[in-house]
């Protein structure tokens, strides 16, 4: 699979606070700023791979909202790492010649229709608790704290490294000024997570280009070739996982570098799903850039913040940029943008691979992908 | 034939709940103890899965405080239980503040009642020493 596929269109609808759009309206505007992106029209698209929260038939409500009929449809709901985990399947449905264009895309008006995230099935076995995605989270955090002595503050450095990025993105959300007393200080929604620890709730929506490589050069941008994506699934509900301080990134990312050809430390930026600072920890250690309960450590004195060590979430992250419920699809289009070189004042010099990670539900569903420049073939 | 197959799992640890009893499976074939209740052995697939009274002993895996409005009820404690047997459960402990909750906490279990959803399993501290 390495190589054999690319992103050759992508595209952001207005994100943030966008009132007055549903859903399918912001995905569709995405979609056509996707194909103008790559040069292409509506009817070019025979592969839709859409999900929205809570489940639908998203895949044909998009191709009925576009006026399409695709021959390759799919759907399958991972929560947030769905997008990312459609990079592995429209590649295997490019690779064996069953569509020529495939469109990715995401789209919730999460912020201004009011509906939260977390729409998805709850199961009898925490519901009777009032368990939300946040007490999830918030869970794993404290068994890491617990466990390794990460503190409060060395999840904060997080927070406020997404914050420094964000300030470089003229399209993030929130871009002022944080500091790690700001992060400690805010309101407490599920301990040991304040409010800052927390993802925004935005607007927003995004849509990928995918065709085989063969072809990737005849776009009007440059590709971001799939060099490696792997899934893993650790559980649904949370006191199901093994061990709350190792997500499935511990073995989706191996074998994503293993398809890659590549290890940690190839990687020049990485895009990883953080709807909670926790996240951005315990991904940084599943996925090889510092040992397992190092995590806190390796963040502190902004090593990934920008000026820092290494590059994480350079578009602002779910914590400060955008994150409508499902975030994949954001992380993609950051890293395209990075190895296209356009991404403005964030930009890392000479970005030639992106690692992306997607996670879904409370740490249940992990997705990683590599992507590379033409260099990296 | 429904006679012979009886309830599913989920039933029957809600039946056990009526009568005041908290039952988890154990695997007949690898001898794991398993919860929630299912079918198949998470551990080694076999559906040879038998009933076995839980001694209610646990320990807490890791705890949260759950922040809440005071006019909507308050903070509450949401944690995650490790069970003498092995296996882990969504619970919550109760009868003291949710923010003295601490990882490793000894507990007892006690079946609470949720209305129309039916009973259910909390904990409480373990005060008797017993290990």
């Amino acid at each position: 699979m390495r190589g054999k596929t690319a992103i050759v269109g992508a595209g952001l609808s207005e994100f943030g606070e966008v009132p007055g759009w549903g859903h399918f309206e912001l995905m569709a505007q995405a979609v056509e700023r996707a194909l103008d992106d790559a040069g292409l029209k509506k009817n070019d698209i025979d592969g839709v791979f859409a999900a929205l929260s809570p489940a639908g038939l998203v895949s044909a409500t998009v191709s009925e909202y576009l006026g399409l009929h695709p021959k390759v449809l799919e759907g399958t709901m991972l929560g947030g790492s769905s997008f990312i985990n459609f990079v592995q399947w429209a590649a295997l449905a490019l690779d064996a010649g069953l569509c020529e264009v495939a469109l990715i895309t995401y789209g919730s008006n999460a912020r201004s229709g009011g509906r939260r995230p977390g729409g998805m099935v709850p199961t009898p076995y925490e519901a009777i608790y009032d368990m939300r995605l946040v007490n999830g989270y918030a869970l794993a955090a404290a068994r890491h704290m617990h466990q390794y002595g990460t503190t409060r503050v060395q999840l904060a450095e997080i927070a406020v490294a997404a914050r420094g990025w964000a300030a470089k993105n003229p399209k993030a959300m929130v871009r002022d000024a944080l500091s790690i007393d700001d992060v400690l200080s805010a309101r407490m929604v599920s301990d040991p997570l304040t409010v800052s620890d927390c993802c925004l709730i935005t607007d927003g929506a995004g849509a990928l280009i995918m065709t085989r490589a063969d072809r990737a050069k005849d776009f009007p941008n440059k590709p971001a070739y799939v060099l490696g994506v792997a899934a893993d699934a650790s559980h649904d509900q949370i006191a199901q996982m093994e061990d709350l301080t190792v997500t499935g990134a511990a073995r989706s990312g191996p074998r994503a570098y293993e398809m890659a050809g590549m290890g940690p430390s190839d990687m020049d930026v990485l895009e990883l799903y953080d709807a909670f600072t926790i996240n951005t920890l315990l991904f940084l250690e599943d996925l090889g850039f510092c040992k397992k309960g190092e995590g806190g450590g390796f963040v502190e004195g902004g090593h990934i913040a920008p000026g820092g060590g290494l590059p994480v979430n350079t578009n602002g992250g779910g914590l400060s940029c955008v994150h409508p419920g499902m975030y994949g699809i954001f992380l993609l289009a950051e890293a395209v943008e990075q190895l296209r070189g356009t991404a403005g004042a964030r930009q890392i010099d000479g970005a030639e691979t992106a690692l992306v990670h997607g996670n879904g539900g409370t740490l249940s569903t992990q997705v990683t992908a590599i992507l590379g420049t033409e260099n990296t073939l | 034939m429904a006679d012979t197959i009886g309830l599913g799992p989920d039933q029957i640890y809600r039946d056990n709940l009526e009568s005041g009893e908290f039952k988890i499976q154990q695997c007949a074939d690898c001898e794991k103890y398993v919860f929630y209740p299912r079918h198949l052995c998470p551990h080694c697939g076999s559906s040879s899965l038998l009933w076995k009274s839980a001694s209610g002993r646990a320990q807490v895996y890791s705890t949260t405080v759950a922040r809440r409005r005071p006019d909507r009820g308050g903070d509450y404690n949401v944690c995650i239980v490790e069970l003498e047997e092995g296996p882990r459960m969504t619970s919550r402990v109760e009868g003291i503040d949710p923010d003295q909750v601490t990882i490793g906490m000894a507990l007892r279990h006690a079946i609470a009642d949720g209305g129309d959803a039916g009973p259910f399993i909390v904990f409480n501290p373990d005060n008797s020493g017993e290990a």
